[in-house]
């Protein structure tokens, strides 16, 4: 009785989900001409290869059916010919051709990264996006915005997770409705590579290298993708979000951020002068650490050793301020250890430097304010 | 003349020498023996990987992580796909070319015994350090079978050298088992038994050593390239240093293409001699599947970089692969169609060995259509580092060779053992594992066409479905695997007498011994006309 209960209660769950599905079956058409040949063309293997399937398999299942000894069939003794082996290997080369012919036009117009009207540089690192606007003095991180307690189930704390969960960001990429814009990938760290499934779009990020890609993308809207090559831990929690805004939505969008750049520059300015208090660098400092620190040195302070090291009763979180500050603002080349400098304002910086300080009983007692931050990196 | 001296030299040394209990089996220089070394440790290998496989199902059972961390899921992969290929399949296509070459050529032995001793008793220690690293403060390898730098190199969790280590002792014991088989085929073949007069199985594997020989220095140089970029200050792939990721790619692809037909090319030999043997009528098309064989190795050794699409080729690059991997698509065509015409107005039964050689054929062609979907460089965009891909070389590998090998298997059984394998439980393996190795696999080709990345430990919600669908057909077809343990654990220790050729349509000399085929066989070679 109560097994049977289970045997329902688990076959009831495996239909619950159903409310979620509604992925679809087929490669997307996409939302750019070139997603649309990629498409056209996949839908011509996938029928050629049906095709084929049916014949051969057909043939194959009727020996099976008629060609039995238990229906009597006795066996034919023939086992060569040289007409049908040429026969069957000039067919499926004719057929090759064809699919050749459009293959290689469809790939010519993706390989053709002339004439852009806007170009975007995309640097990949462990594990977020980076943006930088050429001309336009435009450029920010992009990183995954779905909450901690939604993806870490282990203690089956299972929050309800959003609608978009792991497909969004806190900052999408942004471009503008029937302009060519051309990306040009490159990597701080490991390989990454950029997926837009909508754009058909997958190049991927080489560090010290840099790749060409575009897209043209006909309506605005919102497209998502993931980081498709296999970059570390959190790999499968870098995703991609696209905003496309018509022309005039996309030239308001930019003189909005110039202006958020020329306001934090003031408050950048601003800020060194002031004198923050302590629990006010702790309480700012927990919310950098958490959003740009935990993936690695772990909300516990404990880190991953022996790749990602504990900040807890660390030398350097306990030791030396400058050391402390440099390491956090400069990074360490040539390890997961990325420079924060361009990511974080000064006073994020004061911050997360005196949580490190004081938070998980490292208890240093010090407080470093943004203006220390700037002396320590002038130096 | 060399002939004659090795066999006798062979048949005294050998009788005075078999020893009993461990040391027969750490000393033995008989093929049989360590051709069964080699099937039971495959089998092993197949059941840990296997259970990694498990975990990893389990992980992707439901959306958000429940079971293990994003690094140790992995690490999960990458052992998963090193211990597969390296472990399970590899040693398995070894253990049945150690049994059976020397039976179906007419020769007392493999041809350099000593060396194949080596070949396998090196193995488990390359497996015990790869494994071993799991339960090390650095954990196991976590870059992917693939181990594409820098993250094996600078960015490496600590684990490269305990991996380039354990997979410089595969290599050597691979290369050593291809030489032997090389050396084997070319010097004790039977009198009279011309190249051409070889059976199907012998040529294939004659092939499939020579690409062994050429390509594994190939992984072995690019692996201690990984190991001096990481510990010895060397920039072979750091671009700071003057080196190139990109090239780490081309010279693994290098190894990595044709090491898929490494594990492939076996298999289509098992099946040319099987599914004869089941319609009571000769192979179609001989010389072409013999010219097939051969063309497809050819052909690997140019298409690598249909691995590597999107790393910034440039067009003139991206084309050349693209054409030359979709000529694959003519000799591997010629060899489905051979067969089709091998089964056309035959006489035909079904027993296991058959069900599995069919089950290949038509799998392993799904698997090869998707395989020409991905040499379209336009497409295999979208397709690229996805669960398509997942889907593809899953159908190759495990329905491919994996089928063939338990075809292969059931086929040999008795004459390894002597007796007939219990028939109905059999049965019941190959159907549960069709059933349940479509039910894993075949949904995989949606996941990646919705856009699901491979190597994820999470996913998108729209994916949960299809993910909850393949974990129960991967726990399904976990558990069918256990079944053939048991058919085979009793089929040693009992059943019916086997007579010395069991299968009426079968054809060549492993069947004029008597089964079981004693220790030693044809100490003096027959002669073939
Ligand atoms: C991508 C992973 C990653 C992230 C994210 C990360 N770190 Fe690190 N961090 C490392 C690694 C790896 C090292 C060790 C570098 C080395 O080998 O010298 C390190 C070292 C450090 C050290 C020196 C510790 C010691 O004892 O040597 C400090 C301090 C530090 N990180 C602070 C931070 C702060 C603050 C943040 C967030 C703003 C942060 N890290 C984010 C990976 C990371
Ligand atoms: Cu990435
Ligand atoms: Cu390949």
């Amino acid at each position: 009785m109560k097994r049977r209960n289970l045997g329902w209660l688990s076959l009831g769950s495996l239909l619950s989900y159903s409310a979620w599905a509604d992925m679809p079956l087929n490669l997307t058409q996409g939302a750019t001409e070139v997603s649309r040949n990629v498409y056209d063309l996949h839908m011509l293997v996938l029928y050629i290869c049906t095709g084929i399937g049916i014949i051969v398999f057909g043939i194959m299942f009727w020996s099976m059916i008629f060609h039995r000894k238990s229906k009597g069939a006795k066996s034919a003794s023939f086992h060569e010919s040289t007409k049908i082996e040429i026969l069957w290997t000039a067919i499926p080369i004719v057929i090759l051709i064809a699919m050749a012919v459009p293959a290689t036009s469809t790939l010519i117009e993706m390989e053709d990264n002339s004439n852009a009207d806007v170009t975007i540089q995309i640097t990949g690192s462990q594990w977020k996006w980076h943006y930088k606007y050429f001309d336009q003095g435009i450029e920010y991180y992009s990183v995954l915005s779905t909450p901690r307690e939604q993806y870490e189930n282990h203690q089956s704390n299972s929050a309800i997770k959003n609608e978009h969960y792991l497909l969004e960001v806190d900052k999408p990429l942004v471009i503008p409705a029937n302009k060519k814009v051309r990306f040009l990938m490159t990597s701080d760290d490991v390989i990454h590579s950029w997926w837009v499934p909508a754009f058909a779009v997958k190049q991927d990020a080489n560090p010290g290298f840099i790749n060409e890609a575009w897209t043209k993308v006909d309506q605005p809207g919102i497209y998502r993708g993931q980081c498709a090559e296999l970059c570390g831990k959190d790999h499968g929690f870098m995703p991609i979000v696209v905003e496309v805004k018509s022309e005039a939505d996309y030239q308001n969008w930019l003189i909005e951020q110039q202006q958020l750049i020329a306001q934090s520059a003031e408050a950048e300015k601003a800020s060194l002068n002031s004198s923050l208090a302590m629990d006010e660098l702790m309480q700012l400092g927990e919310q950098v650490y958490l959003a740009n620190c935990a993936a690695c040195h772990q909300p516990t302070g404990l880190g991953l050793p022996p790749a990602f090291p504990a900040l807890k009763n660390s030398p350097v979180a306990t030791g030396d301020i400058n050391e402390h500050i440099i390491t956090v603002f400069n990074g360490r080349v040539g390890t997961g250890m990325q420079g924060y400098g361009k990511q974080l304002t000064l006073k994020e910086i004061a911050a997360v430097v005196t949580y490190e300080r004081n938070a998980w009983g490292n208890n240093t007692g010090d407080s470093v304010q943004p203006a220390d931050v700037n002396a320590a990196v002038a130096k | 003349m060399t002939t004659e001296v090795l066999t006798e030299d062979l048949s005294e040394h050998n009788q005075h020498h078999k020893m009993t209990g461990i040391k027969r089996w750490l000393y033995t220089t008989n093929h049989k023996d360590i051709g069964t070394l080699y099937l039971w440790f495959s089998f092993i290998m197949f059941l840990t990987g296997g259970a990694l496989a498990m975990i990893i199902r389990m992980e992707l059972f439901q959306p958000g992580l429940q079971i293990v961390e994003p690094d140790f899921f992995n690490q999960l992969t990458t052992v998963h796909g090193l211990i597969m290929v390296f472990g399970a399949i590899m040693p398995a296509f070894t253990g049945l070319a150690n049994w059976m070459l020397p039976m179906m050529i007419g020769a007392p032995d493999m041809a350099l015994p000593r060396l194949n001793n080596w070949s396998f008793w090196i193995l488990p220690f390359a497996f015990a350090i790869l494994i071993g690293s799991f339960f090390m403060e650095s954990g196991a390898p976590n870059f992917g079978w693939t181990f594409y730098a820098p993250l094996s190199t600078t960015y490496s969790n600590g684990s490269t050298a305990f991996f380039v280590f354990a997979v410089h002792i595969m290599g050597i014991s691979s290369i050593m088992g291809a030489i032997n088989i090389v050396v084997t085929i070319m010097n004790l073949r039977a009198p009279g038994m011309t190249y051409m007069k070889m059976p199907l199985f012998v040529w294939t594997f004659f092939i499939t050593a020579y690409l062994l020989i050429a390509v594994m220095p190939v992984l072995a140089g690019v692996v201690t390239m990984v190991l001096t970029d990481t510990y010895f200050g060397t920039s072979f792939f750091n671009a700071a240093g003057g080196g190139d990721p990109v090239m780490f790619q081309h010279i693994f692809w290098f190894f990595g293409h044709p090491e898929v037909y490494i594990m492939i090319l076996p298999a289509f030999g098992i099946v040319s001699t099987t599914i004869p043997t089941f319609a009571r009528k000769k192979l179609f098309g001989y010389s072409s599947m013999v010219y097939a064989t051969a063309s497809i190795a050819l052909l690997s050794f140019i298409v690598w970089a249909h691995h590597m699409f999107t790393t910034g080729m440039p067009l003139f690059g991206e084309l050349f692969f693209m054409y030359c991997t979709m000529l694959i698509a003519v000799p591997t065509g010629v060899k489905v169609f051979n067969w089709m015409a091998t089964m056309w107005r035959g006489s035909m039964t079904f027993e296991t060995p058959m069900l599995f050689s069919i089950a290949f054929v038509i799998l392993f062609t799904i698997g090869g259509f998707s395989g020409l979907m991905l040499a379209l460089t336009p497409v295999d965009f979208q397709y690229h580092d996805t669960y398509f891909v997942v889907a593809h070389f899953h159908y190759v590998l495990v329905t491919g060779s994996l089928f063939s090998i338990y075809a292969g298997a059931y086929y040999w059984l008795p004459k390894w053992t002597g007796h007939m394998y219990n028939d109905v439980l059999s049965k019941w393996h190959f159907w549960c594992s069709l059933i349940s190795v479509n039910l894993l696999f075949f949904p995989m080709h949606f996941l990646g066409l919705a856009g699901m990345p491979r190597r994820i430990p999470d996913y998108a919600l729209q994916f949960a479905d299809f993910n909850k669908w393949i974990s129960i057909g991967g726990f399904a077809f976990g558990l069918s695997q256990l079944i053939f343990l048991v058919v085979v654990i009793k089929c040693i220790k009992g059943g019916e007498k086997a007579p010395a050729k069991p299968w009426e349509g079968a054809e060549g000399l492993e069947w004029t011994v008597p089964s079981p085929a004693p220790y030693h066989t044809f100490s003096t070679p027959p002669k073939i006309d």
